[in-house]
């Protein structure tokens, strides 16, 4: 059964973006559909997910057109669960852009780029069909190229022109691979290729061109060794930005990586797999010793980032049910904190002026409830028991033992230690100890700001204390992904 | 005309890596261009060059040339085409704001890390 409910996620933000540029020269009649239009999106993404929880794959074919000749869109899932947390932030980064963002910015399409921003990254999390996936990657990174240079600032300038063309290099390339894919099977269908691709002559040339999506997705995803674009690139826009694309875009890159290595490229699994394990080791280390020499805040918080995609690659890599559903876990538990950071690093920002911890101190004297909230956060990253990292770790060492593959149990401890002991080293030069001088804005209210960065806090904390009910949805997620031929049928089949 | 068309297709992507490694941004947002120009006669040779028929399959049925990869290509330039047009004005602005359009002298300008 094809139903219309599938495009909601995309049709949504597109519907809005359109209006909102009509209402140019009208900030606040812009700022007043933004916020409704984010809040839809939002009760709709809970309504898809409550409908694919009894394990139903809700399926679209674009003009009935049935796959594989037409574009099909399937949410299972794990898309449900993303395309919840993708929400879950529109949601809280647009509460935090209108409190912060300056004028300049709001007058030159702010709003409608940030709701093209979103039509792209709910496409590419819904969308069946592998080409589509390449549009609708476009139109997410096209809308983060204008969103990351917006203003002109020197340094966005500068970032801005490497990130453009990093990614169009990685896009040629994500071309190359769609065009040898497409000579092997001659389809472009997830689930066609899933069925076509065991059955070409040249097995070697599908490893190929695996290696070809790994390189692509490696590059969004900034695994080891592609990730060298991210820290600086990242660090230069105004918080609400950053905070958006720390949570989202990388994710974004790990999901396609889960959804193709799960359901097109399984047919060597012993290579393919074993290689995005060692990755994703990799990037958890580095990631994470790379930041004990930092000391901009901002920084080091761009460093966790790649160092938790680590997490999600290696759980991928060692490709069990219980190691995938922890990769998907700790995917969504990231999304919230990495964000809730970035938001609590802005505000920081905004009530100091600096990002440079060595300039600040004692904060927690004057904005208690910043530096609580932060402190939370950073607990639920490092994997405090409560909290929702602890969970998420539990789960992939928990699958490291079943595999009897200990070199993950090592990483996770390892890396969740140093993880900690950054942490702790923010809080304790930023918040702990003597007040230094601060920024003298003695009109300024930094709790209007706060509840932004409250919200994601106490999702945070929903995820740890409910973790069980968690754990359902992901259990059933990465059980639909490691048993795709329920896919393959799914999508093939169920028009008949 | 497959051989001769990835040798083209090989110099193209010689080309516009060397020009991507370069350090001036005009010589880079060029060696972008020539990428995706690469890329996109990647795409249409992969489908394999046939001719003599019509992207269209009739009733009568008879030989039909497959119409996926043209339709491809199309979306592909078209999304190059906004790509590139972004990267030169983005280029431009760069220039006009840090005064120099190489991208070894753009280092250590202000707060970079």
């Amino acid at each position: 059964m094809s139903t219309n409910l599938v495009i909601g996620p995309v049709m949504i933000p597109l519907a809005t973006a359109i209006v909102l540029i009509i209402f140019n020269r009208r900030l606040l009649a812009q700022k007043i559909i933004s916020v409704i239009s984010v809040l839809a999106t939002l009760i709709y993404a809970c309504n898809l997910l409550y409908r694919v929880s009894d394990g139903t794959i809700l399926l679209f074919y674009a003009s009935n057109w049935v796959p594989p000749f037409g574009i099909a869109m399937v949410i299972d899932m794990l898309s449900a669960l993303m395309v919840t947390a993708s929400a879950i932030l529109g949601f809280v980064c647009m509460i935090y852009s209108l409190s912060t963002m300056d004028e300049g910015r709001l007058k030159n399409f702010y709003l409608p780029l940030y709701q093209m921003f979103f039509v792209g990254i709910n496409g590419s999390l819904i969308t069946g069909d592998i080409f589509n996936l390449f549009v609708f990657f476009e139109i997410m990174l096209m809308s983060s190229y204008v969103l990351l240079v917006l203003g002109s600032d020197r340094g966005q300038l500068r970032e801005g022109f490497k990130y453009l063309i990093i990614n169009i290099v990685s896009s040629s390339f994500f071309l190359v691979a769609l065009g040898v894919v497409y000579s092997l099977a001659g389809t472009m269908n997830m689930a066609d290729l899933a069925v076509k691709l065991p059955q070409a002559a040249n097995q070697g040339l599908v490893t190929m061109s695996a290696m070809l999506f790994l390189l692509v997705f490696g590059v969004k995803a900034a695994i080891f060794p592609l990730y060298f674009w991210l820290p600086n690139s990242y660090h230069q826009p105004p918080p609400a930005i950053s905070a958006i694309f720390g949570g989202l875009l990388t994710k974004v890159g790990v999901y396609v990586l889960i959804r193709i290595f799960t359901l097109i490229f399984i047919g060597d699994v012993a290579f393919t797999h074993s290689i995005l394990f060692v990755l994703g080791v990799l990037t958890m280390i580095f990631g994470v010793v790379i930041t004990i020499s930092q000391t901009d805040f901002r920084l080091i918080l761009s460093y966790h980032i790649i160092s938790q995609v680590g997490y999600m690659v290696m759980g991928l890599g060692m490709f069990s049910v219980l190691s995938v559903a922890g990769a998907i876990f700790h995917m969504l538990h990231n999304i919230i904190v990495k964000t809730g950071l970035f938001l609590a690093s802005g505000i920081t920002q905004e009530v100091t002026g600096t990002t440079d911890l060595h300039k600040m101190g004692g904060l927690l004297h004057r904005y208690p409830w910043l530096g609580w909230t932060f402190f939370i956060t950073a607990m639920a990253l490092a994997g405090v028991p409560p909290l929702s990292g602890f969970f998420s770790k539990f789960m992939l060492i928990q699958a490291g033992a079943e595999l009897g593959n200990y070199y993950s149990i090592a990483a996770v401890l390892g890396v969740g230690f140093l993880t900690m002991f950054s942490m702790i080293k923010i809080f304790l030069y930023a918040f702990w100890g003597e007040e230094k001088p601060v920024l003298d804005r003695p009109n300024f209210d930094y709790k209007k700001i706060m509840p932004a960065s409250l919200i994601l806090c106490g999702i945070s904390v929903c995820i740890g204390l409910g973790a069980s009910y968690v754990c359902d949805f992901v259990m059933l997620a990465a059980e639909q992904l490691m048993n795709p031929q329920l896919y393959i049928d799914t999508v093939l089949f169920a028009f008949i | 005309m497959e051989v001769m068309m990835s040798i083209l297709i090989g110099m193209l992507f010689a080309g516009g890596i060397y020009m991507v490694l370069s350090q001036t941004m005009l010589r880079i947002v060029f060696g972008t261009s020539l990428l995706s120009h690469a890329t996109l006669l990647l795409l249409i040779t992969m489908g394999e060059l046939k001719r003599g028929a019509a992207p269209i399959l009739t009733a009568a049925g008879g030989p039909y040339v497959d119409p996926l990869p043209q339709a491809l290509i199309l979306t592909a330039i078209v999304i190059g085409f906004g790509t590139t047009a972004f990267s030169i004005v983005l280029a431009y602005q760069t220039y006009q704001t840090l005064g120099t359009d190489n991208l070894e002298k753009c280092r250590g300008i202000d707060d970079e890390h």
